[in-house]
């Protein structure tokens, strides 16, 4: 008698929590298929304008779908402008940079982590203190200093300067992984007298292929998108990025939201495929690298 | 194996490109930053030294503290909407199906540049033909206010894209830390019967605390450096209404081509953004920090 009443009691309980955690869970999808909807609108409200004339923009709702979709538009500040100049501009300087900052800040990592010398920890700490200082305060004496050796409107500038600030963060990320790498290949591979850059070459730097390949996709992000330093160093148009290029562009054509919307679209549409195909490797590089911070 | 690891020539060849870099690129120009500070200079003619005087300007320039009382505005927001960060990503860190969809959709808006996102904000704000008023006229709002035109609205009508921008990126780092916390706590927990509301205020808060701390260094910071959208959506006008510390400098340096005075705002910005991080690492330190792994 007595454990029956226990084992009702007991069920009575269970059904009303399921109950609750079912109109929980509800609630909570609700939040964060709204922050989703947050989050997206915006995108792909100017993907849908984008894809209209101005006639369909203004007197159509917002999120109505492009009917005749007006991929002219597309063609059009393509072929206009200097859009596909910044375009392979913002392409090989943010390679170039990627490329610069992934392979030194491996060497570094490596000689910070792997071999013995005094003053390796003031070192490492002189590019985790980097990470502290605003880019802004750093902005006149750069502009004056690239001015008196004439890189001022020269792609070098920005090279140079994407190296040197994102060098930090990926040195931050390195670090964390060459740590947990085992050291006996390559003790063995010294003492079958294998010198240390053959090592590096051979042995560790594929070894991090994988951790490089989350840096070297952050980096890409930094690069792509900056905007200050394109601003300030780079006036002709032959050497702007997309960033800078797409917000003069876009003066000349301040009633074609059509264009505008194209303009945009083009110059996010790289990141958004490169996200498309990354994402996990993108979503685990910036939590590493933040929360070790 | 030791002389090989300890090979001087290497580790030269190894850290002093990325050293030399950092050296030219951060750390002397924040001492040519002090150093300009002291000058009267317009970037192009001879500097005349003025010892102390941009500094002092500084403290009693009306408009640089209007815009210092701007970016701090900006930071006291971000802070408190960290909290909002932290509850979505509880919510999703609750054994949610989709949650990795969830989170990589939050992070969009922070890979995109922030000229399109500008652009994009700017559209959505337009005072005619815009979403927002658009729909605010649908639901029979007559007047629907000139967003950025207006002096009193212009810097909240900024305030939304710039945490719209980084809400995923929070999300993410919160999301990450919280799947760090093991099962078996939440469990333990659970059986000794306590709730959901319980087990995160008591058990999970206290051991991301490391992590929000980071956070709201990173927050407070960022914001109190931040230029990008401000600049290209409104340039802090109208009227200055919504000039913040970065903005100011460059308006200072690049417009009015007093490069003393913008000189004494970067470095005053350095200052500040050092001293918030100190203070704040300082306030929220811990002695004992919890372990559970």
């Amino acid at each position: 008698m007595f454990s029956i009443n226990t084992r009702n009691r007991h069920g009575i309980a269970e059904s009303k929590a399921g109950i609750v955690s079912k109109l929980g869970y509800t609630l909570l999808y609700a939040v964060l298929i709204a922050v989703a909807a947050m989050q997206l609108f915006p995108l792909v409200w100017l993907l849908f304008f984008s894809l209209k004339n101005n006639q369909e923009v203004f007197n159509l709702p917002p999120l109505s779908l492009p009917m005749n979709p007006r991929w002219e538009n597309y063609a059009k500040v393509w072929s206009s402008g200097n859009i596909d100049v910044y375009f392979f501009n913002s392409v090989w300087i943010t390679v170039a940079a990627t490329l610069l900052t992934v392979v030194l800040g491996s060497l570094v990592t490596y000689a910070v982590t792997r071999m013995k010398w005094k003053g390796s920890s003031f070192v490492l700490g002189l590019f985790m203190v980097a990470m502290m200082i605003p880019v802004h305060s750093t902005l006149i004496p750069l502009f004056s200093l690239f001015s008196k050796v004439g890189l001022t409107d020269h792609p070098l500038s920005l090279i140079l300067t994407y190296v040197a600030f994102n060098m930090p963060i990926t040195i931050m990320i390195l670090l964390g992984f060459y740590y947990a790498l085992p050291k006996e290949v390559e003790e063995a591979a010294i003492i079958d007298g294998c010198s240390v850059n053959r090592m590096f070459i051979q042995i560790v730097f594929p070894m991090t292929s994988s951790v490089i390949a989350t840096t070297a996709i952050i980096n890409m992000i930094y690069n792509w998108n900056e905007f200050i330093f394109v601003n300030t160093f780079i006036s002709s148009d032959n050497y702007k990025t997309l960033t800078v290029g797409v917000q003069n562009f876009i003066g000349q054509y301040t009633t074609d939201w059509g264009a505008i919307g194209a303009t945009l679209m083009i110059s996010i549409l790289p990141i958004l495929i490169t996200f498309l195909f990354l994402s996990n490797r993108i979503v685990e590089g910036i939590a590493a690298g933040s929360v070790k911070g | 194996m030791d002389k090989v690891l300890s090979n001087k020539k290497i580790i030269a060849l190894y850290v002093l490109p990325s050293l030399l870099l950092i050296l030219a690129i951060v750390y002397i120009p924040i001492v040519l930053t002090a150093y300009y500070g002291l000058n009267d200079w317009n970037g192009i003619g001879a500097m005349t030294f003025v010892g102390l005087d941009n500094y002092m300007a500084l403290f009693v320039d009306a408009t640089f503290w209007n815009s210092a009382g701007h970016s701090l505005l900006l930071a006291l927001f971000s802070g408190i909407s960290l909290i909002l960060y932290l509850v979505v990503a509880m919510v999703l860190a609750a054994k949610i199906k989709g949650a990795n969809l969830f989170r990589k959709i939050y992070l969009i808006p922070m890979l995109l540049s922030s000229v399109a996102i500008a652009q994009l904000w700017l559209k959505i704000y337009h005072p005619t033909n815009g979403v927002l008023n658009s729909v605010l006229e649908s639901l029979g709002v007559a007047n629907p206010p000139a967003w950025l035109a207006e002096s009193s609205l212009v810097l909240y009508a900024l305030f939304i894209p710039i945490l719209w921008q980084y809400a995923g990126f929070y999300i993410l780092i919160y999301y990450a830390a919280l799947k760090n916390i093991p099962a078996s706590l939440e469990e333990a927990a659970k059986i000794d019967g306590a709730n959901a509301l319980q087990i995160a205020w008591k058990i999970k808060l206290p051991l991301v605390m490391e992590v929000i701390k980071v956070t709201i260094v990173l927050a407070v910071v960022g914001s109190l450096k931040y230029f990008d959208l401000i600049f290209v959506m409104t340039d802090g006008g109208p009227n200055g209404s919504s000039e913040v510390m970065a903005s100011y400098m460059y308006h200072q340096a690049f417009r009015a081509y007093d490069f003393g005075y913008g000189s004494a705002i970067g470095f005053f910005l350095l200052v500040i953004c050092l001293a918030v991080t100190w203070v704040i690492r300082k306030l929220t330190a811990t002695k004992d920090t919890i372990q559970y792994s």
